[in-house]
């Protein structure tokens, strides 16, 4: 057990998994571990934004008890487990569950090689998708000039509905429905995006971590094998998001 | 002042309806101030009135309130009773818990389609009707029951009320006009303690806590040690005393009355036999905790509760027991209103049914902080279920040792049991904490158990070597719904509908729940029909295994409970069901040539696959 400890110039310390990890009041485990450079698997978590906790892929293990790090305070002497057979199993299992929920065909997305799902899941050395997939009809929006959203790809992280309320201001996006048919919508009478003041240039139309969100006429432009998950890995200090 | 029992008017009902249907959605709003908070509350009333939320009045309620459309449209979808797809005039829902189910609550509802010409779950083209199961309404003891149009409810149906209700809407008679005594609600009390047999005239708790003093009062809550009764089970005093000592410009009380956990049905019982206990102790717990406005989060299935409850706070206003001054105490100032809820079991979990109430989504918050602290528009927020609201309120008049000398040491009190399923006496039984479920069983007139589901399907199935075992905190906690089930039954089914049920009421937000649930009951499907193999058992129990650990909430958490009792206690049940141990066919593979055979016109022994595996 490791036990409170104060360390010369960066104050108090939590163990993960057996290393001390320096936090500042007030942060949480995934914010501090993100800032030393460690890794826990997250996909609905972004540095830039407030967290919200429904991917429960950085669960985490606090005496004994499960939780997300990046709703769980950091606190002082505190012994965190996270890269754990154990804990990689579920979060193997929740990934699992995302693939199968949507429609997700690596080989024909725009966003392979730079998708934070796909990067994970290589991580957790997913192999299979385990269950039977859904295969759900979703129509893609395709309607606005320079965006595309593919919702066949959504995971429901609901970055793009915080990036586009808290930096865009805009509100283009919001989370509809109930159980497995909650969904992405957006914001207009039509519910096209073409009929809102979405803008490529905009924090909503970068952040997706998968290929839900996509710019126009790009494809490809970044060949295959120079993508940022191609030299990188999701847990590379600089590479733990997607953009 | 006498408490007095409410009564139910059986008509007029829809003629307060038929008030709302004259207002204009224009006056609607703005009787609620344009208030965005009330978002829900608006949407309901704006519903009631024109059956169903086309996209344009979601778009002039977005922009009245100051709310974007989609934050609109996610808020309408996300309750089950609102529809943002033309529905029947009549709405006609059957409720469709286990017990309801054993009642044979599907023979009747595809009884009713047929007569009617419409499909389960469809509009008739004619717009005349739709019909649907929908959870739980909390009628288990005189069911199989249905809600018609969100507001009124039928109970004791059976094939010859099916026929004529099918009767009276082809003629479109008015629900009003319908036969009075179908909406009869017994309250059904069998066993009565001490919550439900000291007679209390309203008034008397509130004097003796404004004579204790909050902080005597408080004091008084911690001595009884009186825990939640709602499921969670947190201590009432140590909780009210952590909201008083929260900072913030107001405090607020909440009373959960969002029953709706399957096979519970007690806070109705009690809100109809005894409303004035449940507000008095809301009024003691505002004194406790220095509230000065009150919110009853009464769940929608108990919409027809809503005016006969109105009226009781109304005459306790009257009776200067709601209101500025309360028994001409100057300073002590408290009223009360009531939030009807559109559908969302998970509302009834304390910081969903505060994002509801706030008129959002109703989905759990991030915890901590807990609402004690940050609840209610951020406030300082106590919420307690409507039977522990009832139980502080005989402690407020009778002290905390009292209650404490009542039950087992670490679980004070009594506890009153919403009992259903295969037994003579279905109803309600107040015991005192440590009571057997052997006990419970003989009294309720239940022959040859072989599971009793105490708690709900969140709670714990019990096979019977375990009937000697006592509902306690430390042995058997409960949410007060207790389903019996006897050797005739089968407990995969019982599982399989449970899982139906979470995967309906999942508020969709975290991925383990979401997906979960989802797939639990594709797993179970596959099981029922046949073809499932041992690896599908596995699966399931993997799933519930991750979702007891990564859940955003503990309902989520809970969600796989009757999944994980059955298939310990009850496996036969799934074995018998196995097309094979080892074989795992993910589909039909002969069912799936029948397109072939069509297109070729055969249907000869060689156009089909051997069927065995």
């Amino acid at each position: 057990m490791t036990t409170l400890t104060k360390t010369g110039n960066t104050g108090v310390t939590f163990s993960l998994d057996g290393e001390d990890v320096p936090f500042k009041p007030g942060e949480t485990i995934l914010q501090a571990a993100r800032r030393a450079g460690r890794y826990i698997p997250h996909l609905c978590w972004h540095p830039d934004f407030h967290a919200q906790g429904s991917c429960r892929v950085c669960i985490v293990r606090v005496k004994g008890r499960a939780g997300s790090a990046c709703t769980l305070q950091a606190a002082a002497g505190e012994v965190v487990e996270s890269n754990t057979d154990e804990l990689n199993a579920e979060r193997k299992m929740l990934l699992q569950m995302l693939f199968v929920e949507g429609n997700h065909f690596c080989p024909s997305c725009e966003k392979s090689g730079n998708c934070l799902l796909q990067a994970t899941a290589y991580e957790m050395k997913m192999e299979d998708v385990l269950f039977e997939e859904f295969y759900p009809l979703r129509p893609i929006d395709a309607s606005h000039a320079d965006v595309l959203i593919d919702f066949n790809r959504c995971i429901l992280c609901e970055l793009c509905v915080r990036a586009s309320h808290d930096v865009d201001g805009k509100d283009v996006f919001a989370i509809a429905g109930h159980g497995i048919g909650t969904h992405l919508v957006v914001n207009s009478m039509s519910g096209k995006l073409v009929d809102t003041d979405m803008a490529l240039t905009d924090r909503a139309a970068s952040i997706c971590p998968v290929g839900a969100i996509l710019p126009k006429r790009r494809g490809f432009v970044i060949p295959i094998g120079e993508r940022r998950y191609d030299p990188h890995t999701a847990a590379d200090p600089g590479t733990q998001e997607a953009s | 002042m006498e408490e007095r029992r409410i009564v139910v008017p059986a008509h007029g009902l829809l003629s307060q309806a038929a008030c709302i249907a004259d207002e204009p959605i224009e006056s609607l709003v703005s009787r609620y101030a344009c208030d965005p908070h009330a978002l829900v509350q608006i949407l309901r009333e704006a519903q009631a009135r024109h059956t169903w939320l086309p996209r344009d009045m979601l778009s002039y309620v977005a922009s009245t309130l100051g709310l974007t459309l989609a934050h609109v449209e996610g808020v309408a979808t996300f309750y089950r009773f609102f529809h943002t797809q033309p529905v029947g005039e009549y709405r006609v829902l059957f409720s469709d818990n286990i017990t309801d189910r054993m009642q044979g609550n599907a023979a009747l509802l595809a009884d009713l389609c047929q007569r009617l010409g419409v499909e389960p779950g469809q509009m008739r083209a004619d717009g005349r009707v739709s019909v649907d199961f929908c959870s739980c309404t909390g009628l288990c003891d005189q069911g199989p029951s249905l809600l018609i149009n969100h507001h009124q409810v039928v109970t004791r149906l059976d094939a010859e009320r099916v026929a004529r209700i099918a009767f009276l809407i082809e003629a479109r008679v008015p629900v009003s006009d319908w036969p009075a005594h179908w909406s009869r609600v017994d309250d059904h009390i069998r066993r009565a303690d001490v919550l439900l047999d000291t007679p209390l005239p309203p008034g008397a708790a509130i004097a003796a806590a404004l004579a204790r003093g909050a902080c005597g009062l408080v004091d008084e809550m911690t001595t009884s040690n009186l825990r939640g009764r709602g499921g969670a089970g947190f201590v009432t005093g140590k909780k009210w005393e952590l909201c008083r000592d929260a900072k913030g410009s107001e405090h607020y009380m909440v009373c959960n009355a969002d029953e709706g956990e399957p096979g519970t049905f007690k806070d109705r019982v009690l809100l109809t036999c005894h409303p004035d206990m449940v507000f008095e102790g809301m009024t003691i717990g505002a004194l406790a905790i220095g509230a000065r406005r009150g919110l009853v989060y009464l769940r929608g299935e108990y919409r027809y509760l809503l005016e006969p409850l109105r009226d009781v706070l109304q005459r306790r206003r009257d009776a200067h027991l709601l209101g500025t001054a309360i028994q001409g105490h100057t300073g002590f100032d408290f009223d009360i209103e009531i939030h009807v809820g559109a559908g969302a079991y998970v509302c009834g979990e304390e910081s969903s049914l505060i994002e509801s109430l706030e008129g959002k989504r109703g989905t759990p918050r991030i915890r901590p902080p807990f609402p004690a602290e940050h609840g209610y528009l951020g406030q300082p927020t106590a919420v307690d279920n409507v039977e522990t609201l009832c139980a502080a309120t005989h402690i407020a008049l009778q002290g905390g040792a009292w209650w404490a000398a009542i039950g087992t040491p670490r679980s004070t009190g009594t506890n009153i049991h919403s009992v259903s399923g295969d037994c003579d006496r279905p109803g309600i039984y107040e015991y005192p904490m440590g009571t057997s479920i052997d006990r419970m069983l003989e009294d309720c007139g239940a022959h040859d158990t072989q599971a009793v589901q105490v708690g709900g399907p969140s709670g714990k199935c019990l096979s019977a070597m375990e009937f000697g075992r006592r509902i306690s905190f430390e042995d058997l906690p409960t949410a007060g719904a207790f389903m019996v089930f006897d050797r005739s039954r089968d407990m995969f089914e019982v599982a399989r509908n449970y899982a139906g049920f979470f995967a309906e009421e999942s508020c969709g937000f975290c991925t383990p729940c979401r997906v979960g649930t989802a797939l639990v009951v594709k797993s179970m499907d596959k099981l029922a029909a046949g073809r499932g193999s041992r690896h599908d058992v596995d699966l399931l129990s993997g799933i519930d295994t991750l979702m007891h650990g990564t859940t955003h909430c503990g309902l989520g958490g809970s969600a796989c409970n009757a999944l994980h009792d059955t298939i310990v206690k009850f496996r036969p049940a799934y074995e018998r069901r196995l097309k094979s141990l080892h074989f795992e066919p993910a589909f039909d593979l002969d069912a799936e040539l029948a397109d072939a055979r069509r297109a070729t016109g055969r249907d000869d022994a060689a156009a089909h696959l051997e069927s065995t595996p």
